[in-house]
């Protein structure tokens, strides 16, 4: 063929661009490819597809959506952890004249890719998952307010995750850092593939989250079942309303920026180019803008099940409810105010540092406020020591060092020492560990039994807990040391043979949180095999407080055969209080959406434009383009989008619960 | 997707609020609005009608302003009590983040423009 010709078809991609002549990410491939195809094999031989299609893939079940979530946070953990590895292994070594095991090239990609993962594709996914899981639930409603865009947005989330796991294999990734700051991701310095990977996985999962969020807040404020007044939502509802409320104000601008950057990399625009009045600055400005408010998307969550946990493993009703809801919505507003923290040290001056600095150390105030509720509740509470009450625990003593430091960043002149420095890696890794991914496990540990039935198993739970959580120090406290004394960060090699010992440090607590990781996969396993001795038929194993544990577990496809009609704020524990008998009879029809194939076609469709657009191969992204019009267009001549549940079926849900439950007795 | 709404949310088919009527001359009125408010900015521009640039410039941001009001209350039909004033709440945490994100941006970058940007000092350095 003519290379005119292959140009056309395949763009960019050619057999060069597949990393052969990288050792590490050709065992890699060797190792997923055989992975992936005992997975693929197995499904095959198991007959599992049919059942996959019809029961996961096409749902527009919030619950199973949510389950979905979570796995994919969790397989990225994996993906992301490997990277985080990867770099504590090449600090530790690459002393004194070593050069460590990665070339540049490859260190660049693994940090970049690591940070991006970790936050999109982790952290995210694990928070979206809990909230779509647990909010129907929680205000009593039957799903979200569109249930098919829920499934599509969670396969373009999907999406975006398919083409960064793509460019380990395909080309590479950007080697700019997470967030791709120009000069360095503008064409001309980073010429190849990576940052293109970057903008397109970021823009399709983000159209994913962005109709999450608006999915999200119109459920919390439309399908709130009767009695549940704004103020007597439970706290993690509310939480998770002002985390949409905050995707949706800033995902756009994170949309926009990189809409700009590939402007300025595909068609030669200069917004953010160093000549032609273009300018770099602009672009750390605009991203801050989102990316500050992104931090609190992922912890105002994570507080809201600390709030659930700390209430029910208390026994006690959460104190200052009031407040804890105002300091929400305060943290929501003030965290549109802070961005310029973020540089500090790009040369704004005294006034505009100071103003963002104070905003910055108020923001203190009301997560301290939370902070003491938190304790207060547990002040004379029947405290129980469950994995969700230890990881709370766990949280409490980590963000509190986390909030720490990050105040002391706040101050601008401290700032102009640390800014850049292992002191921001581990400060920022002690609150999105401390809080972030503390807050998933306390979720996962608190709501699996409500999910599949059956309760973790506490053994494992407490090797992963006890492993994550002395590895977390182990491998962040030496980072403050190191900051201090003022190594930056992403450095490959090193000089001082001093410093050695510190990274020694840290990579022994990065392979204390990979046994935390392995134990925590042995807990799913072990849960499995044990599920009957786990049981739980009751619905509520802890003792719970809101209406989420009212419903059997796992929940039948409807939530709840009625409606459910609440008085008070701990909605179950004061119908468990005052009686509440479960109706019997009665039963009616209930109606519900079906399933629909078009999110996860849409997304693939996604998926391949951005991979496309990727590698110049103009008529895959025009033909997909095309294509998801044309199937968006089709999709609104699907008639068969609901149906009823028959009373019958109800009947029979309902009556098996029935005997289980007398069982119990 | 009106059925899905319908088939989560059984409980919720009262009507919350009123909604701000859609008739046919609100929609004329607010097409020949946003047409006359398009024209004249572009009628400013090419004819040079205003002695500077910079005031042409402020013009046509009125202009901009004016024109998403006229959509938010002729295609929108927003009005301080639909949907139990929830879309007013919504306008108004709009207005906020953007009014934060504008000055704040604008206030920010010209500092940076004035600290960081060497071409305007180089004259004074000689």
């Amino acid at each position: 063929m003519s290379p005119d010709l292959l140009k056309l078809i395949f763009g960019r991609l050619g057999l060069e661009s597949l990393p052969l002549h990288e050792p590490i990410v050709v065992g890699t491939f060797v190792v997923v490819a055989l992975g992936g195809a005992a997975l693929l094999g197995g499904l095959t031989y198991f007959r599992l597809w049919g059942y996959l299609w019809r029961e996961w893939f096409t749902t527009v079940d919030h619950k199973r959506i949510g389950i979905m979530y979570m796995i994919l946070g969790i397989v990225m953990l994996l993906r992301g952890f490997a990277d985080a590895l990867m770099m504590r292994g090449q600090q530790m070594l690459a002393f004194g004249g070593s050069e460590g095991y990665l070339n540049a090239h490859h260190y660049d990609q693994v940090f970049t890719a690591h940070g991006v993962i970790m936050i999109f594709f982790v952290a995210m996914p694990l928070v979206t998952g809990l909230m779509n899981y647990v909010v129907p639930l929680q205000i009593g409603a039957r799903d979200v307010s569109f249930p098919f865009l829920n499934n599509f947005s969670f396969w373009m989330t999907v999406g975006g995750a398919v083409l960064v796991m793509a460019s380990l294999f395909i080309g590479e990734f950007a080697r700019t850092g997470w967030l791709a700051y120009p000069p360095l991701s503008n064409i001309g310095y980073s010429p190849d593939v990576g940052v293109d990977y970057y903008i397109w996985a970021l823009q399709v999962a983000g159209v994913g989250t962005t109709l999450s969020g608006i999915n999200l807040i119109c459920t919390i404020v439309k399908l709130r079942c009767p009695g549940m007044t704004m103020m007597k939502m439970p706290v993690f509802t509310w939480t998770s309303l002002c985390t949409n409320v905050l995707i949706v104000a800033s995902f756009p601008v994170l949309t926009v920026v990189l809409a700009l950057l590939s402007l300025d990399r595909y068609v030669g625009t200069n917004f953010f180019t160093n000549d032609f009045g273009g300018s770099p600055m602009m672009y750390v400005n605009l991203i801050w803008i989102w990316g500050h408010p992104e931090v609190y998307i992922l912890v105002l969550p994570a507080f809201g099940i600390f709030s659930e946990v700390t209430s029910t493993f208390s026994g006690k009703r959460l104190f200052g409810y009031t407040s804890m809801v105002y300091a929400t919505v305060v943290i929501t507003i003030l965290s549109y105010l802070v961005w310029l923290h973020h540089f500090f040290t790009m040369g704004s001056g005294a006034s505009v540092n100071s103003f963002f600095g104070i905003t910055t150390m108020i923001i203190s105030i009301p997560t301290g406020a939370k902070m003491f509720n938190w304790l207060f509740t547990m002040y004379r509470g029947r405290i129980r020591y469950e994995l969700p009450m230890m990881w709370t625990i766990a949280f409490m003593l980590t963000f509190v060092i986390g909030g720490m430091t990050g105040v002391l960043l706040a101050v601008p002149p401290a700032d102009f020492v640390l800014h850049n420095s292992l002191f921001l890696i581990a400060h920022f890794h002690n609150v999105i560990i401390g809080g972030v991914v503390f807050g998933a496990f306390a979720g996962i540990n608190y709501w699996f039994p409500k999910a599949f039935g059956f309760k973790l198993d506490p053994f494992w739970g407490k090797m992963s807990f006890w492993f994550w959580v002395t590895g977390f120090y182990l491998a962040f406290m030496p980072l403050y040391v190191l900051g201090l004394m003022g190594v930056t960060r992403r450095l490959r090699v090193f000089e001082d043979l001093s410093l050695q010992i510190w990274f020694v440090i840290a990579a022994i607590g990065a392979v204390f949180v990979f046994i935390g990781i392995l134990s925590m996969l042995m807990q799913f396993a072990v849960s499995l095999l044990k599920r009957e001795q786990l049981k739980d038929v009751t619905g509520d194993p802890w003792d719970a407080r809101t209406l989420e544990w009212a419903t059997s577990s796992p929940p039948p496809d409807y939530n709840f055969a009625f409606t459910p009609v609440v008085h008070d704020n701990d909605a179950w524990w004061d119908m468990k209080r005052r009686g509440y008998q479960r109706p019997l009879t009665g039963f009616r029809p209930i109606h519900m959406p079906s399933s629909t194939g078009t999110g996860i076609i849409l997304a693939g469709l996604a998926t391949a434009m951005g991979f496309g657009l990727i590698w110049y191969m103009w008529w895959l992204a025009a033909l997909s383009f095309i294509a998801m019009l044309a199937v968006g267009i089709g999709h609104t001549f699907n008639y068969h989008r609901d149906f009823d549940i028959p009373a019958d079926d109800i009947i029979r849900t309902e009556d098996a619960r029935t005997k289980l439950l007398a069982g119990a007795k | 997707m009106s059925t899905d709404t319908h088939a989560a949310g059984a409980h919720d088919h009262h009507h919350e609020g009123g909604h701000a009527h859609s008739t046919f001359s609100g929609y004329m009125l607010g097409f020949v609005l946003s047409v006359v408010l398009t024209a004249i900015p572009f009628w400013l521009v090419m004819s040079g009608a205003l002695p500077s640039k910079q005031i042409t410039a402020l013009v046509i941001m009125a202009f901009a302003i004016v024109q998403i009001v006229v959509h938010m209350v002729y295609f929108l039909h927003m009005n301080t009590t639909s949907e139990n004033g929830w879309t007013m709440m919504a306008l108004i945490f709009t207005i906020v983040m953007v009014v934060i994100a504008l000055s704040g941006s604008l206030w920010v970058m010209s500092h940076l423009n004035s600290n960081m940007m060497p071409m305007h000092q180089m004259g004074g350095m000689k």
